[in-house]
């Protein structure tokens, strides 16, 4: 392989992990409380409200049901009206980030189902707000599912980001269409599907080994 | 110290209306360790809610310390829970916390800084004698020190009240022992009123001073816990107290024939209760020096401590001339106990006798 394509693997990778590293902060921002929304405002909830909870629950099926593919080219004016461009890797981010959200709320609201209502219970018995049970007792109590959970998160947007290249948005992924398909260069091939497996295994390593600092049960 | 009138609950289920409290009344006085039994489903776990309003009754009214619960707005009433500890079954630690760090727990929902935090837990880990244990996770504690957290950190906010819901009913005899006595120990030093809800007679016994039965959703039976032993009214008091006061006759006595009638070779069979200071007077000896021609026979005998008073049961079996005995249980009648004749048994019948 060339000095020339290898510089260009390490570009893609770091446009990869641009990719990932933002359109996984952003969407992290918005996709836990979304999560915590779709757990607290459940019938029985601490912020019951059942007729906003199905509202809500029906807009992330929506959102999930369609094809990451699909969804990135059915939202480039969107996309152009947030960055001004739609194409490039920092438009890319914008279906990510948008893909992402529904997917981390459901995650979330997964793991705050595994604390165990007597505990929620035994706060309110003490006198805790809905906000102290929040951040006090369900974020805290479901801290270890809830990293778990992203993990997982983060290495669907790997390989979703690799289809960004079908927009311009650049990657391993792109790189990997563009040279080992297109250009018959079986090597670029195998060097990016090597660079994603060791990439998605470090994530994944990470993510586990910090989802088990934090487990005290 | 807590008055609930009239207490209803009434939860929506698929097929209908289904009522878990059918009208309650009780009054638990300041200072008192109360005792409230019931078979699982009969609702106790639903009335002790009732107090500090985690359930909150369809009607009805609840006054704890002299505020009416459910006329407090939402932050008044997480206000007034503050004065109402709580414990559970089943613990419900933050196992995401240190034992520090749930005990300081209620004091941090109430925005206490760190300083008097740490003044508050320190003593508190004394208490329930967890000093070497602060920096541990619930994870790595048994479940009677996982229970020591939960009632210092019941503790921690100075409550007037400890509602106790099955809190030893997931902990071994040994610990629920141990337990048990702590609570004791809290409701005598911190004049702590005492709510507690079991299944278990034993844990009335051994740590209440008033119990209600509470069955199907109705209080069955209320008296001092020493009363209700004693005498107990409903059959489903009956029952409780059967599993820890054995009422059936010895073994030799089981399928035998009991009869009403007095005849010479038969014997007397009489169940004595002994309660208080009676317990230590010696009734039999006496019976024996004054009727020495009647003989006695002792067949069962126990005694026990019931809030704090002796009291024994006593199975004998009298024989003799008919008058002497009869003479003999009026000695007995007018002494301080309660005697119950069962049967007169053949002495041919029973050759163990």
């Amino acid at each position: 392989m060339s000095e020339d394509m290898i510089m260009l693997l390490f570009k893609a990778l770091g446009e990869t992990v641009y990719m990932v590293a933002v359109s996984m902060v952003i969407a992290t921002i918005i996709g836990v409380p979304l999560g915590v929304l779709l757990h607290t405002t459940e019938k029985g909830g601490i912020l019951a409200a059942p007729g906003f909870n199905k509202l809500l629950s029906s807009a992330v099926n929506a959102v999930r049901s369609i094809p990451f593919i699909i969804l990135m080219v059915a939202i480039i004016p969107f996309t152009r009206m947030i960055v001004g461009s739609a194409i490039g890797t920092t438009a890319a981010m914008v279906p990510l980030v948008i893909a992402s959200i529904p997917f981390i709320g459901r995650q979330v609201e997964t793991s705050l189902k595994e604390v165990p209502f007597g505990l929620i219970e035994a706060a309110q018995s003490m006198g805790a707000s809905p906000t102290q049970i929040i951040w006090k007792v369900l974020i805290p109590e479901s801290l270890p599912s809830i990293v778990a959970q992203l993990t997982t998160v983060i290495i669907a947007l790997v390989g979703e980001s690799a289809m960004a290249g079908a927009i311009g948005g650049g990657g391993l992924g792109d790189l990997a269409i563009r040279y080992g398909y297109q250009r018959f260069r079986p090597e670029v091939m195998l060097a990016t599907v090597v660079i994603l497996i060791v990439l998605v295994q470090l994530v994944q390593l990470l993510g586990g080994a910090l989802a088990k600092r934090l487990d005290k049960r | 110290m807590i008055k609930l009138s009239h207490i209803e609950k009434t939860y929506d289920s698929p097929s209908g209306p289904v009522a878990a409290l059918k009208g309650i009344d009780l009054h638990i006085g300041k200072g008192e360790i109360y005792g409230i039994i019931g078979l699982s489903g009969a609702g106790k776990s639903t009335l002790v809610r009732c107090i500090n309003l985690l359930e909150r009754p369809t009607a009805g009214s609840v006054i704890v310390d002299g505020k009416d619960m459910m006329a407090l707005s939402a932050a008044e009433l997480r206000e007034a829970r503050k004065d109402i500890g709580m414990i559970f079954q089943h613990f419900n630690l933050l196992s995401s916390a240190t034992v520090y760090d749930n005990i300081a727990f209620p004091l941090r929902l109430s925005g206490t800084d760190e300083g008097k935090i740490s003044e508050k837990v320190t003593p508190l880990l004394k208490l329930v004698g967890l000093e070497d244990k602060a920096d541990k996770y619930p994870a790595q504690l048994s479940g009677g020190q996982k229970q020591r957290v939960g009632i210092a950190r019941a503790l921690a906010s100075d409550p007037k009240i400890l509602l106790c819901d099955e809190a030893t009913s997931a902990l071994d005899p040994q610990t629920t022992r141990s337990i048990l006595d702590l609570i004791r120990d809290i409701n005598a030093k911190l004049h702590l009123t005492v709510v507690v809800i079991t299944h278990e007679m034993q844990v009335i016994k051994e740590l209440c001073t008033k119990v209600a039965v509470i069955d199907q959703g109705v209080i069955a039976e209320e008296g001092t816990v020493l009363e209700v032993f004693t005498n107990p009214q409903q059959p489903i008091t009956q029952e409780f107290i059967s599993v820890l006061l054995s009422n059936e006759l010895p073994v030799a006595f089981r399928g035998g024939a009991i009869e009403q009638e007095y005849s010479e070779d038969s014997y007397l069979l009489l169940r004595l209760t002994f309660i208080g200071e009676s317990a230590d007077d010696p009734v039999l000896a006496g019976m024996i020096r004054q009727f020495p021609e009647v003989e006695c026979t002792m067949l069962f005998g126990d005694l026990d401590q019931i809030s704090g008073q002796p009291f024994g049961r006593m199975i004998i079996g009298l024989t003799g001339k008919k008058e002497r005995m009869q003479a003999a249980m009026a000695y007995l009648a007018s002494k301080d106990l309660k005697e119950e004749v069962i049967g007169y048994v053949r002495r041919h019948d029973h050759a163990a006798l």
